[in-house]
């Protein structure tokens, strides 16, 4: 007998991406299980607030928006890198895929008009930002969930995936640990579609949930995949001063100004034709500059500056943006209908993740990649607002149409799977039991604060050799690492330890790749390579881990068929 | 303000040994503007690793840290450690769901009472080409409800969870208010039918408790009235 349990399509990851794929694998005859480490509602989809985008020509200045016009838009917010072919087809099925989960019943604003209500949103030239108040995730997340629950979707909440199984290049299967019981079990898969989110959490200050750890991606990774690009990683411009959760790029969409400690406008300086509503990346660096040159507030968790929108009055505030509102109330007792808002900047996406075509498809047979932890590559080197919620549903129903289309026989022995489980149980048991040991926190902390310090909105060359360093010794001090509870319920000591092995190569992958490229392009700012240089770094970054564990870096060209490369200006 | 130590007495439970459950304090220096969720992680990373909490946002967005502190029930990310008005901080499970390690309850018995309400839209005719037009102001009756979180708050706090484990519980009687009200939706006479029984929204003991925890400004009340006066309006004008 054997104890591998066996499903036609596997998802790993219960967020937008997973379960858009999860419907779609389902809807074309497979028997679909979810694998995901929290329960998918906790998903960090949730959070996002300030909307998707389509060119659906709902708002009264949209009318001449087409999906032409996004994907431009998209391309040149990318700084030239995304994979033009890929930028079009986000945007050609974006209405489809708006419009579908309105028909599931999310809970889309209207206009006065009954159609679905649209925002502007920086970097678009026209008012495309679908929305749903200031909770565009939150709806989507719980309307797929419903859509999950109606199909009869099986989900193994609080699984957390420890290794992809990798037989000649094909994926065969996973191993993973059920949370509550702490049991290592093995499962067996035609197809697995990974769409485990971001991994924000690398560095300290991160708009991105505590669960944001990258885990899945470090698992592809391991187990041969390329990453792409991730050296690009998008600082949201307008964190909440103290906790730097997200103040969504919708509070300037709806007319939010940002203001210094002179008390007055500075986007003029940075973007005049736009002014707050430049793309993230740039408005972003116009804050740290304002701060950098002291025309910012000081205060202990660094400088900051203010976001105002005392003058769309209580009324608009709380039909449009009441998530915002409570969330400056519960967490920097500042009620924005009294006062401005004070922001920083703070990491929130990872643009980069694991390679794959317009499918999902990556470099191993089987092995399907969606949402954030992937790189199609449609951001290129800075996404838009209103695009990450997009591709969830565009590419996780591709992943999932392809998934479907390719689950039939691995050929790969389950005794393959049974001894990968084995090895994995031993390494999991060794860990626990090594008893004295550092801390998993202790290296975390030093990661997360040496990754924003030396790999942030401002890099150049001696601190990201520093980087690269940091994360070479913190690797070595992990060899000795030690959870301090030897329980099997709930050990999230346990999985805190586990994810913090793939944190390091993940952050070290993101420092190699930023070292490298002596360039600025979209997020990537480098002070000592302040232009970009389309004829030495007009590529993509591929890392693949190399014998001895050190990122082995490649590169690859960037699809450009219809826009022309101009210069990114606003 | 300074930083200021405070004790923290979390209730603690652990299956694996033969233990009843049993307070636990733990003392921690704490700065002004630090969440008891921030708290515990640090006790959870620097002293015991064995204490068990489910977290994932910490913007009160996520729904997973609705736990009891200082006697009320509320998320843990949301609740300022300075605010709590004492130096000893009593920390415990979230009330009426069984718990399966320290702070961590079951969950899926709370999941479990949305499958009979349906909760998914279903639409009157086939989909249209583009989105369903929906007027700006019927959408006001079921918004309020689209915004749970599923925290499971509200049924801490229920009266009537407490002593009726079949009690559908003020969140799934949201939930199904929500698709009743979805001006969308053609279903509404089977939907009734789900929810008319002394386990549903007959059940419910009309205190209000749970539109007073909830962190989303949900009311669950109200739906449960709503609807019940959708089932009965008759007797219900006669003040049944």
């Amino acid at each position: 007998m054997s104890d591998v349990t066996h499903y036609e399509v596997l998802i790993v990851g219960g967020g937008l991406a997973g379960l858009r794929a999860a419907v779609a694998a389902h809807d074309a005859g497979r028997d679909v299980a979810v694998l995901t480490k929290v329960y998918p509602i906790r998903s960090h989809s949730g959070a996002a607030q300030g909307g998707v985008n389509a060119s659906l020509g709902n708002h009264p200045e949209g009318g001449d928006d087409s999906w032409e016009k996004h994907a431009f838009d998209t391309i040149k917010g990318s700084d030239y890198l995304a994979d033009q072919p890929r930028a079009e087809i986000l945007t050609r099925e974006a209405p489809e895929r708006v419009f579908e989960m309105e028909h599931w019943g999310a809970a889309f604003s209207r206009f006065p008009d009954g159609r679905i209500a649209q925002r502007p949103f920086g970097g678009a030239g026209f008012p495309r930002t679908c929305y749903a108040a200031d909770r565009t995730g939150h709806h989507l997340l719980h309307t797929l969930w419903e859509q999950c629950m109606k199909r009869e979707i099986a989900f193994l909440n609080e699984w957390f995936l420890t290794r992809i199984v990798e037989r000649d290049g094909r994926a065969a299967g996973v191993v993973a640990m059920h949370v509550p019981s702490g049991t290592v079990s093995t499962l067996a898969a035609q197809a697995i579609v990974l769409a485990g989110g971001g991994y924000g959490r690398v560095f300290s200050k991160t708009t991105n949930a505590y669960i944001n750890t990258g885990s899945v991606t470090a698992a592809a990774y391991a187990a041969g995949a390329r990453l792409e690009d991730m050296e690009f990683v998008q600082f949201h411009p307008t964190t909440l001063y103290g906790t730097n959760i997200l103040i969504s790029e919708g509070v300037r969409g709806e007319g939010g100004l940002l203001t210094n400690a002179e008390e007055k406008r500075f986007m003029d300086r940075y973007a005049p034709s736009v002014m707050e509503l430049a793309p993230r990346d740039i408005v972003a660096r116009a804050i740290q500059t304002e701060v950098d040159e002291g025309r910012g507030f000081d205060g202990p968790h660094g400088g900051y500056v203010h976001l105002d929108i005392r003058h769309l009055g209580a009324e608009v505030i709380n039909t449009r943006l009441p998530g915002i509102r409570q969330i400056a109330m519960d967490f920097a007792g500042v009620d924005p209908i009294e006062a401005p808002i004070p922001v920083q900047p703070g990491q929130h996406y990872s643009m980069g993740g694991i390679s794959c075509d317009e499918n999902g498809r990556t470099d191993l047979t089987g092995l399907l990649a969606c949402g954030e932890c992937s790189c199609v590559s449609v951001h290129g080197s800075n996404r838009l607002g209103g695009n990450s919620l997009l591709e969830t549903l565009v590419f996780g129903k591709r992943a999932g149409d392809a998934a479907a289309e390719s689950a039939g026989d691995t050929g790969v022995h389950d005794s393959v799977l049974v001894s990968a489980l084995g090895e994995e149980r031993a390494r999991i048991e060794a860990l626990t039991m090594r008893g004295e040991g550092v801390r998993q926190i202790e290296i975390r902390r030093v990661m997360q604060a040496g990754m924003t310090e030396k790999a942030g909105l401002f890099r150049s060359e001696a601190p990201l050799a520093e980087a690269v360093t940091m994360l070479s010794e913190l690797k070595e001090r992990y060899r000795g690492v030690a959870p301090n509870d030897r329980g099997s319920e709930f050990n999230y000591d346990l999985v805190d330890t586990l994810e913090l092995g793939g944190m390091l190569e993940l952050a070290g992958v993101t420092a190699t790749g930023a070292l490298a490229r002596t360039e600025s392009r979209g997020s990537h700012w480098r002070i000592d390579h302040a232009e970009r240089d389309d004829d030495r770094w007009l590529k993509h970054t591929m890392a693949r881990r190399g014998a001895d564990g050190s990122p082995s870096i490649d590169y690859e060209d960037v699809i450009i068929t219809t826009y022309e490369l101009m210069e990114r200006k606003y | 303000m300074e930083p200021k130590r405070f004790t923290f007495r979390i209730r603690r439970f652990n299956p694996s040994d033969a233990l009843d459950s049993y307070d636990e304090d733990f003392t921690l220096e704490v700065a002004e503007g630090v969440t008891v969720l921030e708290a515990l992680l640090r006790i959870q990373a620097e002293q015991d690793g064995s204490l068990s909490f489910r977290y994932a946002c910490r913007g009160a967005v996520c729904g997973s840290c609705a736990m009891v502190v200082n006697g009320a029930v509320a998320l843990a990310c949301r609740t300022q450690v300075h605010a709590a008005g004492s130096d000893t901080i009593t920390i415990g499970p979230l009330p009426n769901l069984n718990v399966v390690k320290d702070l961590v309850v079951d969950m899926d018995f709370f999941l479990r009472k949305l499958t009979p309400v349906r909760p998914w839209l279903d639409p009157a005719g086939p989909d249209p080409e583009r989105e369903r037009l929906v007027d700006p102001d019927e959408w006001k009756e079921p918004e309020p409800y689209t915004n749970c979180i599923l925290c499971a708050s509200c049924h801490g706090v229920c009266p009537v969870t407490e002593r009726d484990p079949r009690y559908l519980g003020p969140a799934a009687l949201a939930k199904h208010y929500r698709f009743l009200a979805d001006p969308r939706d053609g279903a509404d006479d089977a939907r009734l039918g789900f929810v008319d029984g002394d386990h549903g929204v007959w059940g419910c003991d009309t205190v209000w408790s749970c539109v007073k925890v909830c962190p989303k400004r949900v009311p669950p009340t109200k739906g449960i009235l709503a609807t019940r006066a959708r089932i009965r309006p008759i007797e219900d004008k006669n003040g049944a």
